[in-house]
């Protein structure tokens, strides 16, 4: 692929994953908003997603975005603030997607676990 | 008017200097250029700067006035002194040869780098093109092709100061009007020129281009349009 190719590409992932977590975030504050009013425990978190195949899904959605939109914004930002090289930065928005995969579905899966 | 006098502070040196502080007398209908080209030939003869038409058509005096670039020729006073002040500076994003001129090279470097020159597919023996006022593409060009290359949209620019590389909305504009114009044929490798990492994409739309382009062009929208079409050359393959 070549580099303008793959940077196109990169900013329509961008794009299209802000579009997503737009509704995902709206979806996640509004979630929090009706669930502290009757006091928020661990319990009680389990009780809505614990086993529950659509949050699975919601939840996973919303980690597959971050995961790459996230890196592709730091990217741009380490471009302007640092001297880093195009390929340190590709391996750096590699790591991140990376670990944010990892730490998303570690989470989300474990809480999926406790109850099924 | 003409008792009164007005306080300058003009750059004077490269990227290293200091503001030196002149009183220049206020005329009626005063401009920025005339105020500088009061100091050179009555104050400071040394003082360096560039203009050439001073009716706003060639792009030569583009300048910092209180800290914003502007063409000097067509800046009155009486907008950018509210306070009776007047600070002077090179445009910002471009080296300083000395004083109040910069080196454009790298501006017009970026020009030719987004490959934003005409590329013709017809020969002599073809009819002239027709290409409606109407027509969609033409009006897009249209709304774009009034640039006088003055740089001020590329000192504005907080991508241009950030991404040393990127072109800029002065190249980018120019290859959008070149893009709608359905007599070019070089379309597809100036998307590609204009995709790199210094590409249409780094853009921020913040907008200063368009708030500051004496011309009243409106670069972001030009970059706008330019980000959705490599996007559709992309996915056709194309790039």
């Amino acid at each position: 692929m070549t580099s303008a190719r793959a940077e196109i590409l990169e900013w329509l992932v961008q794009r299209v994953t802000a579009a997503i977590l737009a509704v995902c975030v709206i979806v996640h504050l509004a979630v929090i908003v009706i669930a502290v009013q009757g006091g928020v425990t661990s319990k009680e978190i389990v009780a809505r997603v614990g086993g529950s195949v659509p949050w699975l899904l919601f939840y996973s959605v919303f980690v597959v975005s971050v995961a790459l939109h996230a890196p592709v914004g730091l990217r741009n930002i380490l471009r302007e603030y640092t001297s880093f090289g195009r390929r340190t930065t590709h391996w750096i928005m590699a790591a991140v997607c990376v670990l944010i995969l990892v730490m998303g579905f570690r989470a989300v899966i474990g809480l999926y676990g406790l109850g099924a | 008017m003409s008792s009164e006098t007005i306080t300058v502070e003009i750059w004077r040196g490269k990227e290293e200097g200091e503001f030196q502080t002149y009183q220049v007398p206020r005329m009626e209908s005063q401009t920025v250029l005339d105020i500088v080209t009061y100091v050179q030939r009555n104050l400071d003869p040394g003082l360096s700067y560039r203009f050439a038409c001073r009716v706003g058509v060639c792009g030569s005096c583009a300048m910092t006035v209180n800290g914003k670039p502007r063409w000097t020729c067509r800046t009155h006073i009486d907008k950018v002194a509210g306070d009776g002040t007047l600070r002077i500076q090179p445009l910002r994003n471009l080296p300083v040869i000395r004083d109040l001129a910069v080196d454009m090279t790298d501006f017009f470097e970026k020009w030719t780098q987004a490959k934003a020159q005409f590329v013709p597919t017809a020969t002599r023996a073809d009819d002239f093109a027709q290409v409606s006022p109407d027509d969609p593409q033409r009006k897009e060009a249209s709304a774009g092709i009034e640039c006088i290359n003055c740089g001020v949209c590329y000192s504005a620019c907080d991508t241009v100061a950030w991404l040393g590389d990127y072109l800029g909305p002065a190249a980018l504009n120019r290859a959008w009007t070149l893009h709608n114009d359905v007599r070019d044929g070089g379309r597809a490798e100036r998307l590609k020129a204009i995709s790199g990492s210094g590409g249409c994409q780094a853009c921020h739309s913040h907008q200063s281009c368009f708030e500051l382009c004496p011309k009243h062009l409106n670069p972001t929208a030009s970059i706008a349009g330019l980000k959705r079409a490599t996007v559709k050359a992309a996915l056709k393959g194309e790039i």
